[in-house]
């Protein structure tokens, strides 16, 4: 399968081919081959774990520069409200939004804005009871995308509506084409992410056919010249819009608060998620009526492209939205294209064996009887993060049974050839069978 | 075809641990390419065995087999058996402990959900020797 783009990407020089992110991989969508963290593309979704673990900064992300600014005649800055906890003493978001003027966008227009319209499509909708319980947040791309890739049974749970940053750009568009007159395509709509995830969605969303965002730059990339900024101004211009629902989708929670609904879970931690995700698959939580889920430990405030710790620029936005109003953007007026997907979620089976049933359980019977003969420490020296893995490798991807190091050395042994007596024998398997 | 067959050691010791061997089994079924329906019923109707033999029997064993029809799951205890299966049947009846509804669980629901989400359910019980829950979940559901 091709045609999957991916914002997270390898240095191959940096690499040294070490396992953290291949443990860590929520897909196992990573392959150590020749030495380096190689990614398995229709796996993979954008979730970032890779770069948060990898201690050689290895996995990277990619984002616009701000160089493209100079491709359009006019520019507008699309903040995430993550941006807003970034800063320690800030008191007040206008120098943020300020500050972004001052670094070269004609305009800012928040991310909050799109989010808190966003939430109130989202009470209408379910206050209609226009969609099947529980509802699951569209807001984190990562999550849409594992969803997609494997939990089948849950895609028609998945919030129809676009998310915040793609109504926001359409909206900072329209405005700006009014107020200036100039053709869309003369607009730069630049988002200021805090996740590669996000800058997939830009590239390649999912549920409508284009996003109106031109580019997606890092947080953590414009982050200096953005306090160099802030540092000079004496009065910031009055310049936020949103309210204390739009600025609270940066960390975990916020979405699912702003329904006012009493049966709401969120959770946060690509681990945590999956295991919602897992409850929600067998049924178990039936008075349930929404679940935020985000990739990011604490929310989008847990980005890979945010520069302050997570619980800290949370603890901050907290302290900055004390004084906003509730929420200063609604959904009145605003037509269906304007929050609605194109296209409903498809399950995407990349996880499968075949697309030819009887060959897939031919397959897993292999794959079980090869399980059963690797040594069951997952450790992976082979390449592959589990020893099930590599059972599923050998039979799809063409792995060999002594990538195995265990295997490799009883096969060289009964061969005559002496093998380091440092590599222990793993104790017999008791796995889950017998 | 020969199908694929899936044994759980399901242990009553730890409350902890319930609902991991239908966790296993469904990510077969997906890595097998079965249909999401069918997947979606094997889950849930086998999560709520799993739970019961915890629960009721100190665990037990689950032998799965997957073919490309279906699905069939035994359970197997040797806890105390049920007294009257006709009873234990219908919606709300429960006799779990205190302790384990504290967690959500002794709903009353289990076997009728079981019932619900299979195409066909059997159950052996015997007094003082244990239970058998027999289930079989079709991909083409007969209507």
């Amino acid at each position: 399968m091709s045609g999957f783009y991916h914002s997270v990407t390898l240095d191959e020089e940096k690499c040294k081919g070490c396992t953290h992110c291949m443990g860590r991989c929520p897909t196992e969508a990573i392959r150590v081959r020749d030495g380096k963290a190689r990614i398995l593309s229709e796996r993979c979704i954008d979730c970032g774990e890779c770069i948060r673990v990898c201690p050689h900064h290895a996995k990277r992300a990619r984002y616009d520069e701000l160089s493209r600014l100079q491709e359009f005649e006019y520019t507008i800055a699309l903040p995430a409200p993550t941006l807003y906890g970034q800063f320690s003493s800030l008191m007040d978001i206008d120098y943020v939004l300020s500050g972004l003027i001052d670094m070269g966008f004609s305009d800012v227009f928040e991310v909050s804005r799109g989010a808190e319209i966003v939430s109130d499509a989202t009470r209408r909708l379910m206050k209609d009871k226009k969609l099947p319980l529980p509802v699951i947040s569209s807001a984190c791309p990562a999550i849409v995308r594992l969803i997609r890739v494997q939990f089948p049974s849950l895609v028609d749970n998945v919030l129809p509506l676009q998310a915040p940053i793609h109504v926001a750009a359409r909206m900072a568009k329209e405005e700006a084409a009014k107020k200036t007159g100039l053709p869309f395509e003369k607009i730069g709509v630049f988002f200021i992410s805090p996740c590669p995830a996000k800058v997939t969605d830009v590239v390649q969303p999912i549920g409508i056919e284009r996003s109106w965002v031109d580019g997606a730059l890092s947080m953590a990339d414009i982050y200096p010249r953005l306090v160099e900024k802030m540092n000079k101004i004496k009065t910031p211009r009055a310049l936020a819009q949103s309210g204390i629902i739009g600025v609270s989708w940066a960390s975990s929670g916020g979405e699912a608060s702003a329904l006012i609904r009493e049966q709401y879970l969120a959770a946060d931690g690509i681990e945590n998620v999956k295991a919602v995700l897992e409850e929600l698959e067998n049924s178990t939580l039936r008075s349930l009526e929404f679940a935020e889920l985000n990739a990011c430990p604490g929310g989008c405030v847990g980005g890979v492209m945010a520069v302050e710790n997570a619980y800290v620029a949370k603890a901050r936005i907290q302290r900055l939205r004390k004084y906003l109003p509730v929420s200063l953007n609604h959904a009145d007026g605003m037509g269906g294209d304007y929050l609605d997907w194109d296209s409903r979620l498809e399950y995407i089976g990349v996880m499968e064996l075949s697309q030819d049933l009887g060959e897939a359980m031919e397959m897993m019977a292999r794959i079980d009887e090869l399980t059963e003969v690797l040594p069951g420490l997952d450790c992976g020296s082979c390449g592959a993060p589990s020893c099930r893995a590599l059972a599923e490798d050998i039979v799809t991807r063409g792995a060999r049974q002594n990538d195995c190091i265990f295997i490799l050395r009883r096969e060289a042994s009964s061969a005559g050839i002496s093998v380091s007596q440092g590599l222990m024998s793993p104790a017999d398997k008791d796995g889950e069978s017998h | 075809m020969k199908p694929i067959t899936k044994r759980y050691e399901v242990s009553g010791d730890d409350f902890t641990h319930a609902g991991e061997a239908s966790s296993k089994v469904k990510a077969a079924l997906k890595q097998l390419g079965y249909a999401p329906d069918a997947i979606r019923r094997t889950a849930i109707a086998m999560y709520e065995g799993e739970i019961n033999m915890v629960i009721h029997a100190n665990g037990g064993l689950a032998s799965v087999e997957i073919y490309p029809d279906r699905v069939e799951i035994l359970l197997d205890d040797h806890g105390p058996g049920i007294e009257n299966v006709e009873l234990a049947m219908q919606e709300g009846y429960s006799t779990a402990p205190d302790e384990v509804r504290a967690l959500g669980f002794g709903a009353g629901m289990g076997l009728p959900n079981i019932k619900k989400y299979t195409d066909d359910m059997r159950i052996e019980s015997k007094l003082g020797v244990g239970t058998k829950v027999f289930m079989t979940v079709k991909v083409d559901r007969e209507e």
